[in-house]
C-alpha cells in the first residue's frame, strides 16, 4: 500500500448504530433517537460520552444543530459541525471530523442523525408533503417552484432524461439497479421492502416523474444513525476492528437542478478522485460499495463519475446485475434507499453498514473478503457530493 | 408574443417572490418581453439573476431581451402536482431549456404537443398571466 497522504488511515471510525424498523416507523422523538444512536454507537465501540469532545449534526428544530445537540447531551465539545449537505452531510462531516482528529484538534467525535417523516406525516404534525405554498425569496422559490417540479424526484427525473438522450440509456437498465437492492434487502430482517421484484415489477408501477417510476424511488422511512471516529492510535484498543478511513472527497456543484452544471455528470468525479489519490487506491480496490440510491439514476450516474465504468456506460454496465447479490460489484447490501429505510437523508446508513461489511458483522449479505469500501453521499439534488473510502487493518 | 392562460378549473400559480436584483426581470414580463442578465466583461449571460457576475464577480450588470428561442436540454412529466398550485394540471412537463443566449431555465413546455416533447427540440418562450400583472415565461415547440 502506498502511504504518503499525511491523513490516510490517520484515523478510524470505531461504533456505528442504526436504528430502523421493518414497518417503517419508530417509536420516540428525533431527539431521544439521537441521544440512543450516540449511547449504541459509544457502547459499540467501547467508550462513554465522557470521551467525547466532537459533535457533528446536521438538522435541528432550532439554529444551531451541532450546538444544540451538545447542549442537550451536557458536553462542551472543543470541535463542533453542523454542516449541511443534505443526505451528503454525514460523509462531509466524516471528512472534516477526520482531518481534525488527525490535527489534533479532537479525540473522539460522533456524527449523528435521526428523522421520523413517515410518523410525523401520519400524526399530521409535517413531514414530507406538508410544504405550504408561500415562497421563500429564494432563487429556488423564485425561479423553480412556480414550475411545479416535484422534489426531488423531478430534478432526478431531468438527469435520467439527458441522460437517456445523450448515451440511450433504457428504463430497463435502471430497473436492473432497482432489482439488484432486492437481492440483497430479501436478507436484511430490519428492510422495509424485502420481496424480490423483476424489471418487469419495476416497469409495471406508477409512473411518478418520468422517466421515473415508483420503484426507481428510495422509501420515505423513519430512522437514525450514528459513527463515532478517533484516532488509529486510540482506535487499536477499543471493542472493535477499527475501519480506517483511508480517502476522502467533496465536492459541490449547485443547489438547484437549473444550475447543475451537466446533468450527466456530478461532484462524484472529483470528490471521488480525491478520496482515491488519499487512499492510493482505485475502483479495482473497492470489495463493496454503499452509494446513495435517492433513486436508480443516482446509482448509474455515480457507478459512472466513481469510475467503475467509462461516461454512459452505466446502462450497459448495470443491466447484469452486478450490484446485486453474488455480482462483480456488491452495492448497498442493506438494500439501500430503494429498499432498507429512507428517512430523508440515507448517508449516514452509508457509512454504517461499509463498517460493519469490514468487520464481518453482515451475516447472510456479509461480501466474503471486504477489505475496503466505498460510502458515497449525494446530498441535494445531485448537488453535494462526498466519497469516503475506509478499509480493514490489511488495508494500512 | 404568446399568451398562454392557465388551464380552465386550475388555481393561479403560486406567486414568484421578486428579489432585488430580479426586478428587471420581472417587470419587463408585465410587456412579456424575456430579458436575460448580462456581463458585459465576460459576455455572457446570466441567470438566475444577481448581484455580482459569477464568472467575474463582477457588478456592472446590464438586461438584454433574449430571442426567447431555444433547445430543450431535459424534460420529465409530471404525474402528480408538485406544490398545491399546481393540482388538476397534471400532467404536465418541466423542462430545462437552452436560450440561444447561453443561460438555461427551468421551465415548462405547454401546448397541445406538449406531451410529446424531446431533448433537443426546439421551443419559444409563451406567457402564463400571474394575478399581479406579471407573466410567467413558459414554453411552446416551434413547429418543424
Amino acid at each position: 500500500m502506498i502511504a504518503t497522504d499525511p491523513f490516510r488511515a490517520r484515523t478510524a471510525i470505531v461504533g456505528v448504530a442504526d436504528a430502523v424498523d421493518p414497518s417503517g416507523e419508530l417509536d420516540g422523538t428525533v431527539r431521544s433517537l439521537e441521544v440512543r444512536m450516540i449511547r449504541e454507537a459509544l457502547t459499540d465501540a467501547g467508550l462513554t460520552i465522557a470521551d467525547v469532545d466532537g459533535v457533528a449534526s446536521c438538522i435541528s428544530p432550532g439554529w444551531a444543530p451541532s450546538l444544540e445537540l451538545a447542549e442537550y447531551l451536557g458536553i462542551a465539545p472543543r470541535w463542533t459541525d453542523s454542516t449541511q449537505t443534505g443526505g451528503s452531510s454525514f460523509e462531509v462531516q466524516v471528512q472534516h471530523a477526520a482531518a481534525a482528529i488527525a490535527a489534533g484538534m479532537a479525540e473522539v467525535v460522533v456524527v449523528v442523525y435521526a428523522a421520523t417523516p413517515k410518523s410525523s406525516f401520519k400524526r399530521g404534525t409535517g413531514g414530507f408533503g406538508s410544504r405550504q405554498g408561500v415562497l421563500a425569496p429564494t432563487p429556488s422559490g423564485e425561479f423553480e417552484v412556480p414550475y411545479g417540479m416535484r422534489m426531488p424526484m423531478g430534478a432526478y427525473a431531468l438527469a435520467a432524461s439527458r441522460h437517456m438522450y445523450e448515451f440511450g440509456t433504457t428504463s430497463e437498465q435502471l430497473a436492473q439497479i432497482a432489482v439488484d437492492s432486492r437481492t440483497w434487502s430479501s436478507l436484511n430482517p430490519r428492510a422495509r421492502l424485502r420481496e424480490p421484484i423483476t424489471v418487469d415489477d419495476v416497469l409495471a408501477s406508477p409512473m411518478q416523474a418520468s422517466p421515473l417510476r415508483k420503484l426507481d424511488c428510495c422509501l420515505m422511512t423513519d430512522g437514525a444513525g450514528a459513527v463515532v471516529l478517533t484516532s488509529a492510535e486510540r482506535a487499536r484498543d477499543l471493542r472493535r476492528p477499527p475501519a480506517y478511513i483511508l480517502g476522502t472527497g467533496t465536492c459541490t456543484t449547485h443547489a438547484m437542478v437549473s444550475e447543475m452544471p451537466d446533468l450527466t455528470t456530478t461532484g462524484a468525479v472529483v470528490s471521488g478522485a480525491d478520496a482515491y489519490r488519499q487512499a492510493g487506491l482505485g475502483p479495482s480496490d473497492v470489495d463493496v460499495l454503499q452509494l446513495y440510491d435517492s433513486f436508480t439514476i443516482t446509482i448509474l450516474l455515480l457507478l459512472e463519475d466513481l469510475g467503475f465504468c467509462p461516461k454512459g456506460e452505466g446502462g450497459p454496465f448495470v443491466a447484469e446485475g452486478v450490484l446485486g447479490r453474488g455480482g462483480s460489484h456488491p452495492a448497498n447490501t442493506t438494500g439501500g434507499g430503494l429498499a432498507y429505510t429512507h428517512p430523508g437523508m440515507f448517508g449516514i446508513f452509508l457509512l454504517v453498514e461499509a463498517v460493519r461489511q469490514l468487520r464481518g458483522e453482515c451475516g447472510d449479505r456479509q461480501v466474503e473478503g471486504a477489505e475496503v469500501a466505498l460510502a458515497h453521499g449525494s446530498g441535494g439534488v445531485l448537488s453535494a457530493m462526498s466519497t469516503v473510502i475506509l478499509g480493514t487493518e490489511a488495508t494500512r | 408574443m404568446t399568451v398562454v392562460p392557465r388551464p380552465d378549473g386550475t388555481r393561479e400559480r403560486v406567486s414568484p417572490p421578486i428579489s432585488t436584483e430580479a426586478e428587471p426581470f420581472w417587470d419587463a414580463t408585465r410587456e412579456r418581453t424575456l430579458l436575460v442578465q448580462w456581463c458585459p466583461a465576460c459576455d455572457r449571460g446570466i441567470h438566475f439573476p444577481r448581484a455580482a457576475c459569477p464568472t467575474c464577480l463582477g457588478d456592472v450588470l446590464e438586461h438584454r431581451p433574449s430571442t426567447g428561442e431555444g433547445v430543450v436540454y431535459a424534460c420529465s412529466t409530471m404525474a402528480s402536482p408538485g406544490n398545491p398550485t399546481m393540482s388538476g394540471r397534471e400532467p404536465y412537463v418541466v423542462a430545462l431549456v437552452d436560450l440561444d443566449e447561453g443561460i438555461r431555465m427551468l421551465t415548462n413546455i405547454v401546448g397541445e404537443d406538449a406531451a410529446a416533447v424531446a431533448p433537443g427540440d426546439p421551443v419559444r418562450v409563451a406567457w402564463e398571466p400571474l394575478e399581479d400583472a406579471r407573466h410567467l415565461p413558459v414554453f411552446v415547440r416551434i413547429k418543424a
